[in-house]
């Protein structure tokens, strides 16, 4: 925040000199780099998940997690459940969670404070953003232990509760993510349900749900039957209004999502990136095969979405049904580098090639996009493949190990590096916690356009070592 | 047309000269057209119903939802039936024309409410509107119900949008803010209006049922509670209604204001050249230092400055001495094949682009670059932040500046090119009752003029 003494006027006003690598401006004295006041997210966030078991807290924290990391903030996830497991080797029975059951309760008081203090160390000490407290938290007066950790440490405090009380839905989360647990591995089915049912019994009685009034001047998001209705209480700030906008567009729905580049095409042939040139011929086949292949499929209402490029839209034609085209699906803008081969970027421009090796996920091509640019582009179509259900897209390379990152989890330094061929289809469903994936080849050959990091990357390299890794091409 | 493997025809593409979109060449028969380029924001159209005493903020929200959906290109049209009663009956006498007994008015009011949703449906279907927000009370059941199955018989969706209240001094602001000025009561003075709202608003109280969170569990709606500080979110049907409630969550009423500027003068300016990434010429540097001393004058609270990623801005913002934030989404529109021409040797190396452009500037997309339209788009986030914060300076370009002001000051996408932007000039934007109040400040650097009118037909 500013005051208006902070307004000193500069009069001789500082050099601004361009990041090499990701082609940001700073401002630099004597050749070097100032300290750049960074905005950031003022003080970290500690997200805590709220309601009776197996109602989901597992599964929003999961992938509330993924979201955050993948859009660029720090975000950890603590299970004080997995600590639970950590201290006490064998689970027995659900008599373990029984509210008289007083060494139990010592137990857990534990393990909460110790994931507490992991959570500490992460906020405060590791440079973290966001801490999701992922356990039942279900009295009021562990809730507000934890406010009061959280106001000792400066970190604010928002509350997401999930309430369910629909038996099908219990009973799904159960069979989905109970019964694999490690809790229950020496169990049979019956008997691990039983169990299970008996543990969320130990809860009900203590539970005091987040309330409008006892509850006003706290933050949180009180989620009502797996997204049918939502209380929103005090957003706070942008990220907080960020995570009730995820929260409220997520569902468990069963449905997949199939991505796909286009077919390959003119430019591919050549070796040469970007441009916007039409599908070769075996582009062509693949497009038909897709067509077969998504027949056999037998998808129901499914969405085609291509991007406004020449070869998605060539490819999206021949499957004959009706498609939308997002401009934010386009390629990555590789600026000056557009339509040039490998061999040629080494050529003309070996600092900027190398730099790429160097970090290729915040990279910015000269007059171009980076993968991090490409991320933050591509936050409104993963949002809306949230909404959806059945979904076919049809994008490039970059893009597709952008989406394909967000859905498998994959780091910034994985992602530039997820192998997505031309002519192979992934369909991936959401399980459990995760997301399974098939990949299907549709059988027409292509170009490889994959190039993986090569060893040397300094900027003085050969160019022979430059070249070490460029796929092969006509 | 070339013939396939197995014999069928398989269409070419063909790239529509002015938006720069693939589609298949079906020779004069586009409306077969499979692709969409445009976002399927709804199928069916969708009526917003605003519920609420009256001064519970629903046209200010009414408005404000309006200018939003318009701005990101979902053609939306406001229907606001007290304007419809002023029509009707020409002259306010007092509120006993909205007691619950009179059965004259109650006609009026039922026969206006029947007009409006008349209007809808020719809005729907014969201006390809996608939204209508009908602004009422709509405080009966039996209102609602009404509307619902009208609704219902159309194939409408409907979104209800509930606003309650009761902080006394929120509601004192808001008469005050709005309703002196009403045409109801300009021959009034301050405290006869007052009172005369406040039995109006008495009126309606006793038979207002707010929507039932039991009973109306199957509608689509949000309860707003206390300007913001608690919402209700039931059954959100699509995307459209997602994105409404998103941007009612983060508008807030707080009085603050909005800094527009152009980073200042640049090398590439002086010399006629579009785009690049130029540095500051010395007046451009001269004019950061206004700048500087400017906002300062302004004794602002917590500024918060913002600038794109490109040189020319954050040079600006680099005078002021204090933090600022770089937006990649504020970088000046991409040009293209066309970065770093003039206009001269635009018109000399693609006449037919620069002829083109004049045609639809909104819609122009530069070859390989970008329209105002997709500017729009990643503008967004940009809007969507600068509701939740307070004061903010936003040090941007000419294209980008026209794009963010015609979000505050409502401007359609046929005049949002053409406004008026210049250099060395700083609008301060303050929310103002329905609007936006602006302020022009020159800061009496000279510099040169990047304009370009529309061109005369």
């Amino acid at each position: 925040m500013l005051d208006n003494e902070d307004f000193v006027l500069d009069t001789s006003p500082r050099e601004l000199t361009q990041n090499p690598l990701r082609k940001i401006w700073l401002p630099c004295k004597n050749g070097h780099i100032l300290q750049r006041r960074v905005c950031m997210t003022n003080c970290p966030t500690l997200i805590v998940t709220v309601g009776l078991p197996a109602r989901g807290k597992t599964y929003i924290s999961k992938k509330l997690t993924r979201y955050l990391n993948w859009i660029g903030v720090p975000t950890k996830e603590f299970n004080v459940g997995e600590y639970r497991r950590e201290c006490v080797k064998i689970y027995k029975s659900f008599e373990f969670f029984r509210p008289d059951n007083e060494e139990g309760l010592k137990i857990r008081r534990q393990c909460a404070m110790s994931a507490l203090n992991d959570v500490r160390q992460y906020l405060s000490v590791e440079g973290g953003q966001v801490a999701v407290f992922d356990a039942t938290n279900t009295t009021r007066e562990r809730r507000g232990t934890i406010v009061k950790f959280a106001d000792q440490n400066g970190f604010k405090v928002f509350f997401v509760e999930s309430q369910c009380e629909d038996p099908d839905v219990v009973a799904q989360n159960i069979v989905q993510v109970k019964l694999g647990n490690p809790d229950y591995i020496h169990c049979n089915t019956e008997e691990a349900i039983e169990d299970f049912m008996k543990r969320i019994k130990c809860y009900e009685s203590s539970y005091q749900p987040m309330d409008e009034t006892l509850d006003r001047d706290l933050s949180y998001i009180k989620i009502m039957d797996v997204g049918r209705r939502y209380l929103v209480n005090r957003v706070l700030d942008h990220v907080q209004s960020r995570i009730v906008y995820y929260l409220m567009n997520i569902h468990i729905t069963p449905r997949s999502i199939y991505l796909c580049r286009h077919g390959e095409s003119d430019l591919n042939i050549k070796g040469r990136i970007g441009g916007d040139s039409g599908l070769s011929a075996r582009g062509k086949e693949f497009a038909r095969n897709l067509r077969k292949f998504l027949q056999e499929q037998n998808i129901k209402d499914l969405k085609v979405w291509t991007s406004q490029m020449k070869r998605t839209i060539q490819t999206a034609e021949s499957l004959e049904v009706p498609y939308e085209q997002w401009k934010s699906l386009n390629e990555i803008d590789a600026g000056v580098c557009e339509e040039m081969m490998y061999e040629e970027i080494q050529e003309n421009f070996p600092l900027e090639f190398a730099m790429r090796d160097q970090d290729k996920y915040r990279y910015r091509y000269p007059k171009g996009e980076s993968y991090e640019d490409l991320v933050q582009r591509l936050e409104p179509v993963i949002m809306e493949l949230e909404r959806q259900e059945n979904v076919l897209v049809v994008c490039h390379q970059a893009v597709m190990r952008c989406l394909l990152a967000y859905f498998l989890d994959k780091s910034a330094k994985e992602l530039p590096y997820l192998k997505c061929p031309l002519h192979t289809v992934l369909k991936l469903t959401p399980l459990a916690y995760g997301c399974k994936v098939e990949s299907v080849c549709l059988n027409v050959e292509a170009v490889n356009t994959h190039r993986d990091r090569p060893e040397n990357v300094n900027v003085q390299r050969s160019t022979e070592d430059a070249l070490q890794t460029v796929p092969a091409h006509f | 047309m070339a013939l396939t493997a197995d014999g069928s025809e398989q269409k070419e593409l063909t790239q529509t000269p002015l938006l720069k979109i693939w589609v298949p060449w079906m020779g004069c028969n586009l409306n077969r057209r499979r692709g969409s380029s445009v976002p399927q924001f709804c199928n069916s159209p969708t009526m917003i119903v605003m519920v609420g005493l009256p001064a519970r903020g629903k046209t200010y929200i009414s408005k404000k939802l309006t200018r939003y959906l318009n701005w990101i290109g979902v053609p939306t049209k406001m229907f606001n039936v007290g304007q419809y009663r002023r029509e009707a009956v020409k002259i306010y006498k007092n509120f006993e024309f909205f007691k619950q007994d009179n059965e004259e008015a109650m006609n009026i009011r039922k026969a206006c409410a029947a007009a409006a949703l008349k209007d809808v449906t020719a809005y729907f279907t014969k201006e390809q509107g996608q939204v209508a927000v009908f602004d009422a009370t709509n405080t009966t059941c039996e209102r609602r119900a009404i509307i619902l199955n009208f609704a219902k018989e159309k194939g409408y969706k409907v979104f209800f949008v509930e606003s309650i209240c009761e902080d006394p001094e929120i509601i004192a602001e808001n008469i005050k803010q709005v309703k002196f000025g009403s045409p109801d009561y300009v021959d009034r003075d301050i405290e006869e209006a007052m009172e005369d709202f406040v039995q109006r608003i008495e009126c309606y109280r006793a038979s207002y049922t707010s929507i039932d969170d039991d009973k109306d569990r199957k509608l689509s709606y949000i309860k707003i509670f206390d300007v913001g500080s608690r919402y209700l979110v039931n059954q959100v049907q699509d995307h459209i209604q997602s994105r409404i409630v998103y941007y009612l969550m983060n508008i807030h009423v707080t009085p603050r204001s909005i800094y527009l500027t152009r980073h200042g003068e640049s090398e590439l300016n002086l010399l006629g050249r579009i785009g690049g990434d130029s540095g500051l010429s010395p007046r451009g540097q001269k004019y950061a230092n206004a700048l500087a001393i400017f906002i300062k004058s302004q004794n602002i609270k917590d500024l918060k400055v913002w600038t794109s990623h490109m040189k020319r801005t954050i040079q600006t913002a680099e005078a002021l001495g204090v933090q600022y934030e770089q937006w990649k989404a504020l970088n000046e529109i991409d040009a293209g094949v066309c970065e770093e021409l003039t206009y001269e040797e635009i018109q000399r190396d693609f006449p037919s682009e620069f002829a083109l452009r004049d045609q639809d500037k909104y819609r122009y997309r530069y070859p390989k670059g970008e329209s105002y339209e997709d500017m729009v788009h990643r503008l967004e986030p940009v809007i969507m932040e600068l509701e939740r914060q307070e004061n903010v300076l936003v040090i941007c370009h000419q294209a980008i500046m026209r794009c963010l002001l015609a979000y505050f000051l409502d401007k359609p996408g046929d005049e949002l090119p053409y406004l008026r932007c210049p250099l060395h000039t700083t609008l301060k934007l303050t929310p103002v009752a329905y609007g936006c109040k602006v302020e022009p400040f020159f800061l009496n650097i000279e510099a040169v003029n990047t304009h370009r009118e529309r061109p005369v037909k």
